[in-house]
């Protein structure tokens, strides 16, 4: 059913008439979405290749350079002068518009490294000749695909266990709060240290780990909501009417806490970028190599002679939250029913 | 004579919107007591408040008009003439005894606050005048009371005590607004009868404002009626009682609730028995969870209702007739027998409760409480039936259009939010979420104490159309015997959760058997139209 109820309706004018937010979402979605098609935007290999008739794929597919007149049968590096000259000689390629992936290394600097913004590399390399267009992109995507899972993620949690410790209240609700209390008084950084030097952190322990200790934001929002609206009326009245405790939870309480967690997704969501983000920087992110936000701030912040690094990092950060905040606002505004 | 106050042309409005105050001219004499009569939103308190200035300037605004006291105008005085002014000349009494006194201070200590800031009384002598004045206004053993803490006084009491705080300074002008209307009918009465007996001791006057007519009829000289901030009639007692000029004031005198219940062809086959309904709350633990102490909300009642029948169950708040209502529903905790059709139900759990609920309804008294601010009027209508007749989408839609015809909403407006409707349309839904199941029995929870009076009739006029059409069965709870009235065949008095008296309403009403009951009876001051045509 694509129709909406006048109330989704209603919802939706009013994160219309939030005109920030709603620019800011569109803008938002399609830098996501952008950056979710990455690989056909900075690549360091061709979108399509024309060699003796045939048409290769080698952003989806992978050509053994034997293909191409090569020797080796491992895939392609479309970057080798040789291989170059040899597909052109043959056919075409059809490049993405920045011709380097995240971990590309240009090694035709004419400078040393870290090179200023070029018509090559736009916005630069860095100090180990990576673009560092390419790695903003990467990173954009990367901080945000991090922290909309590590946010669902804490979320679900957050709620589940506050409304619990809300609803029943009493032994549930006092437990609970006591083990919060010591939970929320670990060292999270510390903590982080520790399991870097077992494990080698990759994004799915980095989420686990942040997860261990970002859930409990919610809780107390969503608790306080919940021990409010359990002795409402309507509450009662949907008792009487038959209702069993899930429902009354899922339909009568949750979406008044609902406003409260919608207010601070935003937070919750910036907060885990930036989490990743300082973790990175620290060194204690994710693994050498791949593009983060945070290893390019520590770069810029290693490497002061080349602004180009800091500014980067700062402005693709700063616009990432500040667009976020925006949308968390206007969806703030959407949910209220005071408004009309 | 010189009028004491004199408000000419007076209009008030807030920020930019709507004058709330339009243009009104009321004056009051030397000792005697003006009401000030109207429906919420008409203006009165606002009217009140700004004889003494005390509403936010910041928002609000005197566009036109003078009130004079004693031939001073109080919008031009000074700050600081006015502080000379309030508590010393013109007292007031709020209508939330709860919230105006500060927990905080001992009542000799909000008593004697106004006698040092107006007199200069202090230490011993403002103790003696403290003592007067608590036992002017009817306080036992004034001496111990001193020192007792707002939360260790019934809101009578509070209510006395305010009386004495306002009365401190022997005011010329007594402002009381709603003075009663958070009280019990048998304390409402006291009070006032307490603030005649001092109006003809000190000779003050009293600007009176209040929605029940009851109290006008009996307590006021003169009766001003204001609507939407007009004010449309300006009479005697006597002459606005006997001959109302203005439609307005008809209207509103003839919203009295009906006198007696519908006659129903009314079966004897008991729908609902109750036997022994016992409620306890444990008021205190000990360390392992048992509990120690209890609070014996009901105790051992009995009755039983039949099919279109009507049980009213009156008392004053804390008697426990909320609690019934509730253990009926299993939404507390109960002991003793409930049977519905011969099926007992007492000992069932909640889930085994469940398709029995269809049969019983309920309709809380607070209609802005009762509703689900984030739901739309359909899905409140429509929640009850998808757990008892879980049936296509249209038909439930169908059901639900035809529950709001019942109750004379438009049924286009099952799309909206509670909150865009008056009181009494909130109401209205409510009726139609428990109406929707074709319910047996409904109880009805207060269901008019929040609204209007002519809003009020509506609804009872709503429900014993409803009754006829359905052959339902209401338990009635209230504490306003007039609406009880107007639609109770049989009656529960109840006081400290025990039943006082029980039987056919109309011999209750009569004749009533018992001290209590008779004492709430006089009490409630019925004011009946005077049946000339």
């Amino acid at each position: 059913m694509a129709s909406l109820s006048p109330i989704q309706k209603r919802r939706l004018r009013n994160f219309r008439n939030n005109r920030r937010g709603f620019w800011s979402l569109w803008l938002f979605l399609a830098l996501f979405g952008l950056s979710l098609v990455a690989e056909l935007i900075a690549n360091d290999a061709p979108l399509m290749v024309s060699y003796q008739g045939d048409l290769y794929f080698p952003v989806v597919e992978s050509v053994p350079e034997e293909t191409f007149g090569g020797f080796l049968p491992s895939e392609a590096d479309y970057r080798d002068p040789f291989i170059a000259e040899e597909i052109r000689a043959n056919g075409w390629m059809l490049w993405p518009p920045i011709r380097f992936s995240y971990d590309t290394i240009n090694y035709d600097l004419d400078v040393p490294s870290p090179a200023p913004p070029s018509a090559e590399n736009w916005l630069g390399t860095d100090d180990q000749g990576r673009d560092v267009a390419a790695r903003v992109i990467y990173g954009f995507r990367i901080s945000v695909l991090f922290g909309l899972t590590l946010t669902i993620a804490s979320c679900i949690v957050g709620v589940a266990v506050g409304a619990i410790q809300g609803f029943y209240g009493g032994k549930i609700d006092l437990l609970g709060q006591r083990f919060i209390e010591i939970w929320s008084g670990l060292p999270v950084l510390y903590l982080l240290i520790i399991l870097s030097s077992i494990v080698q952190p990759n994004f799915w322990w980095l989420l686990g780990i942040m997860l261990l200790f970002s859930w409990m934001g919610l809780v107390d929002v969503v608790r306080a909501e919940f021990l409010r609206a359990r002795n409402f009326e309507y509450v009662r009245a949907a008792r009487a009417l038959g209702l069993g405790n899930r429902k009354i939870m899922f339909r009568h309480i949750l979406p008044n806490a609902m406003v409260a967690t919608l207010t601070f997704m935003p937070f919750i969501l910036t907060g885990a970028i930036t989490g990743l983000t300082s973790l990175d920087f620290l060194g204690f992110g994710l693994p050498s190599g791949s593009p983060s936000l945070g290893e390019l701030i520590a770069q810029g912040k290693a490497n002061l002679h080349a602004p180009w690094l800091g500014i980067s990092a700062f402005v693709s950060l700063s616009v990432m939250l500040t667009l976020l905040v925006f949308v968390g606002e206007a969806v703030r505004d959407a949910f209220d029913p005071r408004k009309n | 004579m010189s009028k004491l106050l004199e408000i000419s042309d007076l209009s008030i409005h807030f920020d930019n919107n709507e004058p709330v105050v339009d243009g009104l001219s009321i004056d009051i004499n030397r000792g005697e007591t003006l009401a000030l009569v109207g429906e919420s939103g008409s203006g009165k308190s606002v009217s009140a408040l700004s004889i003494l200035r005390l509403l936010d300037e910041r928002h609000a605004h005197y566009p036109s008009g003078q009130i004079h006291f004693q031939g001073e105008d109080m919008l031009k005085g000074s700050d600081k003439r006015l502080r000379q002014i309030r508590g010393h000349r013109i007292g007031m009494i709020f209508q939330e005894p709860m919230t105006s006194l500060n927990p905080l201070h001992t009542v000799e200590k909000q008593v004697s606050e106004t006698l040092a800031l107006h007199k200069g009384l202090r230490g011993p002598q403002a103790r003696e005048r403290c003592i007067e004045l608590l036992e002017l206004v009817g306080i036992p053993s004034p001496e111990t009371r001193l020192s007792s803490y707002p939360h260790q006084l019934s809101g009578g009491q509070k209510q006395r005590v305010m009386i004495a705080m306002a009365l401190a300074n022997e005011p010329e002008l007594l402002i009381a607004d709603e003075p009663t209307t958070a009280l019990d009918v048998t304390v409402q009465r006291q009070v006032l009868e307490l603030l005649r007996n001092l109006q003809q001791e000190l000779g003050m006057a009293i600007l009176l404002i209040t929605h029940d007519l009851s109290i006008v009829h009996r307590y006021a000289d003169r009766v001003a009626v204001m609507e939407r901030g007009k004010l449309v009639e300006l009479a005697p007692k006597e002459q606005l009682f006997t001959a109302p000029e203005h439609p307005y004031t008809q209207r509103l005198l003839d919203a009295e609730p009906p006198a007696s219940p519908l006659s129903l062809d009314r079966s004897d086959q008991p729908l609902l028995e109750v036997d022994n309904l016992d409620v306890r709350f444990a008021t205190k633990k000990s360390l392992f969870g048992r509990t120690v102490r209890y609070f014996h909300a009901v105790r051992e009642t009995s009755f039983t209702l039949a099919r279109g029948e009507t049980l009213g169950i009156v008392g004053e708040s804390g008697s426990g007739k909320t609690t019934i209502g509730h253990a009926l529903l299993k939404l507390t905790g109960a002991t003793g027998s409930i049977r519905l059709d011969g099926v007992e139900l007492a000992h069932l759990d909640q889930k085994q409760f469940r398709p029995y609920r269809s049969r019983v309804q309920i309709v809380f008294q607070d209609p802005f409480g009762s509703l689900s601010p984030r739901m739309s009027v359909a899905e409140i209508v429509r929640e009850g039936l998808e757990i008892h007749a879980p049936a296509s989408p249209g038909n439930q839609d169908r059901k639900v259009i035809q529950a709001l015809l019942d109750v004379g909403l438009d049924p286009d407006a099952r799309h909206r939010y509670p909150h865009e409707f008056s009181g009494g349309q909130r109401q209205r839904i409510a009726i139609a979420r428990a109406l929707v199941l074709q319910p047996e029995v409904i109880i009805l929870d207060e269901p008019t104490s929040a609204l209007d009076r002519t809003v009020q009739k509506q609804v009872i006029n709503l429900l014993r159309d409803i009754q006829a059409r359905y052959q339902l069965s209401y338990i009635f709870i209230s504490h306003d015997l007039s609406v009880v009235r107007s639609l109770s065949h049989k009656l529960l008095v109840l006081q400290h959760g025990k039943v006082v008296e029980y039987g056919n309403a109309t011999d209750i009403f009569h004749s009533p058997q018992q001290g209590y009951t008779q004492e709430l009876l006089s009490a409630a001051l019925f004011y009946q139209k005077p049946t000339t045509n």
